[in-house]
C-alpha cells in the first residue's frame, strides 16, 4: 500500500492558526474572534499581524456568535473560535438562530475536540459536537485530519460563502497530507485503495485507519482508506463507489456513535447499498482524564481496534 | 420629513394593522407590538437612513435594525409594510402556511429583515457585530436594536452590554420597550429586574429615558443617541403594553393572546384608520 510519512507530530489547531494567517493575508475581510482562548486556538499570529481584525470577546461565547453574525452582515468573514464544547453545546441555540437559520457567513472554529483533549476531562471533551452541527440545516461540517489539511481547510472555509463548522484538536499528531494540497469542501479523499474492506474515517482517526490498513495488509487484507474531511455535505457517491467494490466497512471517528460520521454513512448505505458496517466511536458514555494515547486505547479508537473491526466486518460479508 | 402629527397617524394605522393581523392569525403577540408602535414608527419614518427601494441584507452603506424581541413581529411587519418594504396586503397572511410573514422574523422572506429572531437575548449581540463591522470599515451608519424588558432577563444581553462598552460602540443604539410586563405577569413579580436605567448605567452605557408614547420625547431621545462619545446608547422607552386600546392596555394578559372577532372590532373602534386598512 501507499506509504504515508509523518513529517513530524504537530497539533491540528496550529494548522488552523497558520491557515487563518494565510486567509487573512489573502482577504482583508477575514476577522477572528476569541472568547478568552486566543492562545489555545492559535490565533496569536493572526492577532499580531492584524490587531484591528482580532476581536477579543471575553468569556462570553453566546455573545461572540451573535457578534460574528453581525460582522458578517457588514461584509466581514468572521472566524469565531473556542473549545469544541463551548462553540457548539454551550451556544447551540445561538448557532442555530444567528448562523444556521440566518445563513450568515460565519466560520465556527472548534478546537480541542474529542477525547484527545486529554487531561481536562469530560467537561471539556465533547464527543457530541458533530451530532449537533450536522443537525443544523445548511451547516457545512469539516473535520480535517492533520496539520496540513487543517491549514488548507481553514483557507477553503474562508473562501466558501456560508456557515462552516471546522473541527480540530489539541494533541500533536502525525502530519502526513501534502502541505500544498488544496482542500476541496465536499470531497472524500481516497488515501489507499483496497478490495476487501473500506475504512472510513475523519480527523485524528484517519492516521489510525492508515495504520490499521498497514496491519491488515500483512494479513493479506486490502483495506481502502477514505478520509472524509467533509462530514456534511457527505459525498455519498464516493462512499458508495468504494462499498460496491469492497462490500464491508468500518467507520471511525473521535465522537460518540450517536449522530456522527458513523450514522451519516450508515444512513447512506441503508438507503442505497446495505453492507456490513462496524462502528468505531466513543459509545454512550462521557470521557475522563488521561493522556490522549491512553484514552484512544481505552475508548477503542486506535488502529488496533479499527483493524479488529475490519476483520469483523469482512467476516460478516457472507453470512 | 414626517411631522409628529403624521407619525402619530401612521402609528394609529400600524396599531390597527397589528390588531387585525393577530386576530386573523388567531395567535401572536399584540401587547408588546402595540407598546412599541410609536417609536418603531418614528425609527422607520424619520430616524433611520434606510431606503426600501435600495435595501439589501448587507448592512453596509445604510443604518441597520435588528428586532431582538422577535415576538414583536406584528409591529415590525406592519411598520415595514407601511414604509414600503412590501405590500400591506401581505399583512393578512401572518402566521399562515406558505406566508412570507413567518410567526417570528425570518430572512429572505420579505425585504427589510437582517437577522432572524425569536429565541430571546441574541439580537443585541448581532447589532453590536454590525456596529463593530461599520467601525472597522470606517463607515458612519448606525446599528439599531430593540429588546424587551422581560428579554433583559437573558444573560446574553449583559454579555453584549459589556462587549459594546469595551469596544466603544457609540454607533450602537439599543432600545428597550419598557412596558413592565412579560408573559407570566408583571416583571417585578417575575424577577424584579425593574431598575433598568441603573443597570445600564452601571454597565457603562449612555442611558436615555423617554416617553415611548410621546413623539417629541421619542425624537429627542433618538437625537441624543447620536452623540459620538465612545459609549453605546440605550434608550429606555417607558411604554404601556397594549397601548391604544383600553381593554388591552397595561396588562400582561395581552402579551401573547389574539383578540377574537368581537374584541377585534371593539379595538378597531378605538384606533383611527389613517392610511386605509390593507
Amino acid at each position: 500500500m501507499k506509504k504515508y510519512i509523518d513529517s513530524g507530530n504537530i497539533d491540528t489547531r496550529s494548522g488552523f492558526g497558520a491557515g487563518l494567517v494565510e486567509a487573512g493575508r489573502a482577504d482583508s475581510r477575514v476577522v477572528a474572534l476569541a472568547a478568552d482562548l486566543k492562545g489555545s486556538l492559535k490565533m496569536d499570529a493572526f492577532a499580531a499581524e492584524f490587531p484591528e481584525r482580532f476581536i477579543q470577546c471575553g468569556i462570553a461565547e453566546a455573545n461572540m456568535v451573535g457578534v460574528a453574525a453581525g460582522l458578517s452582515l457588514t461584509g466581514k468573514i468572521p472566524f469565531c473560535g473556542s473549545f469544541a464544547e463551548f462553540i457548539t453545546g454551550r451556544v447551540y441555540d445561538q448557532v442555530r438562530q444567528e448562523v444556521g437559520y440566518g445563513r450568515t457567513n460565519v466560520k465556527l472554529a472548534s478546537s480541542h475536540a474529542g477525547i484527545t483533549l486529554g487531561e481536562d476531562g469530560a467537561t471539556h471533551q465533547t464527543m457530541e459536537d458533530l451530532a449537533l452541527m450536522r443537525a443544523i440545516p445548511g451547516m457545512t461540517v469539516l473535520v480535517p485530519c492533520d496539520y496540513n489539511q487543517t491549514k488548507n481547510a481553514t483557507i477553503a472555509a474562508a473562501r466558501y460563502e456560508g456557515p462552516v463548522y471546522l473541527r480540530f484538536g489539541r494533541p500533536a499528531v502525525p502530519n502526513f497530507t501534502g502541505a500544498d494540497e488544496p482542500f476541496e469542501i465536499g470531497k472524500v479523499y481516497v488515501l489507499n485503495e483496497g478490495a476487501d474492506v473500506t475504512l472510513i474515517a475523519c480527523g485524528h482517526l484517519v492516521w489510525e485507519a492508515l495504520q490499521a490498513a498497514e496491519a491488515l495488509e500483512t494479513e493479506g487484507i486490502g483495506a481502502e482508506v477514505l478520509n472524509v474531511a467533509t462530514v456534511k455535505p457527505l459525498d455519498a457517491a464516493a462512499i458508495l463507489a468504494s462499498l460496491r467494490k469492497t462490500g464491508a466497512a468500518v467507520v471511525a471517528e473521535e465522537h460518540n456513535m450517536a449522530g456522527g460520521l458513523g450514522e451519516a454513512v450508515a444512513g447512506v448505505l441503508a438507503a442505497e447499498a446495505p453492507a456490513p458496517v462496524e462502528f468505531i466511536g466513543g459509545g454512550d458514555r462521557f470521557g475522563q482524564s488521561g493522556k490522549p494515547a491512553e484514552l484512544m486505547a481505552a475508548y477503542g479508537l486506535d488502529a488496533a481496534h479499527i483493524a479488529a473491526a475490519a476483520r469483523k466486518a469482512i467476516a460478516r460479508k457472507n453470512r | 420629513m414626517k411631522s409628529t402629527e403624521e407619525l402619530s397617524n401612521i402609528a394609529s394605522q400600524v396599531r390597527r394593522d397589528i390588531v387585525r393581523m393577530v386576530s386573523a392569525a388567531g395567535s401572536g403577540h399584540p401587547g408588546g407590538s402595540m407598546s412599541s408602535a410609536d417609536f418603531m414608527t418614528a425609527l422607520y419614518f424619520r430616524v433611520m437612513d434606510q431606503d426600501p427601494a435600495t435595501w439589501t441584507r448587507s448592512a453596509e452603506g445604510q443604518d441597520a435594525f435588528i428586532l431582538s424581541a422577535g415576538h414583536l413581529a406584528p409591529v415590525y411587519y406592519a411598520v415595514l409594510a407601511r414604509a414600503g418594504y412590501f405590500e400591506p396586503a401581505l399583512l393578512g397572511t401572518l402566521r399562515k402556511f406558505g406566508s412570507k410573514l413567518q410567526g417570528h422574523p425570518a430572512v429572505d422572506y420579505v425585504p427589510g429583515i437582517f437577522q432572524p429572531s425569536g429565541s430571546l437575548g441574541q439580537g443585541l449581540s448581532a447589532a453590536a457585530g454590525i456596529a463593530l463591522g461599520k467601525k472597522l470599515s470606517g463607515e458612519g451608519h448606525r446599528a439599531y436594536v430593540l429588546c424587551g424588558d422581560g428579554e433583559s432577563e437573558e444573560g446574553q444581553i449583559w454579555e453584549a452590554a459589556m462587549f459594546a462598552v469595551h469596544h466603544k460602540l457609540d454607533n450602537l443604539v439599543a432600545m428597550t420597550d419598557w412596558n413592565g410586563q412579560q408573559i407570566d405577569g408583571p416583571i417585578v413579580e417575575i424577577t424584579g429586574i425593574d431598575e433598568l436605567n441603573e443597570k445600564w448605567l452601571a454597565f457603562g452605557w449612555d442611558v436615555i429615558v423617554a416617553d415611548g408614547h410621546d413623539f417629541e420625547s421619542i425624537l429627542n431621545a433618538f437625537e441624543l443617541a447620536k452623540k459620538a462619545d465612545g459609549k453605546p446608547k440605550m434608550i429606555l422607552f417607558k411604554t404601556e403594553m397594549g397601548h391604544g386600546v383600553d381593554f388591552m392596555a397595561g396588562t400582561h394578559k395581552w402579551h401573547g393572546k389574539a383578540p377574537n372577532a368581537e374584541q377585534c372590532a371593539a379595538a378597531l373602534a378605538q384606533l383611527k384608520e389613517t392610511l386605509g386598512d390593507y
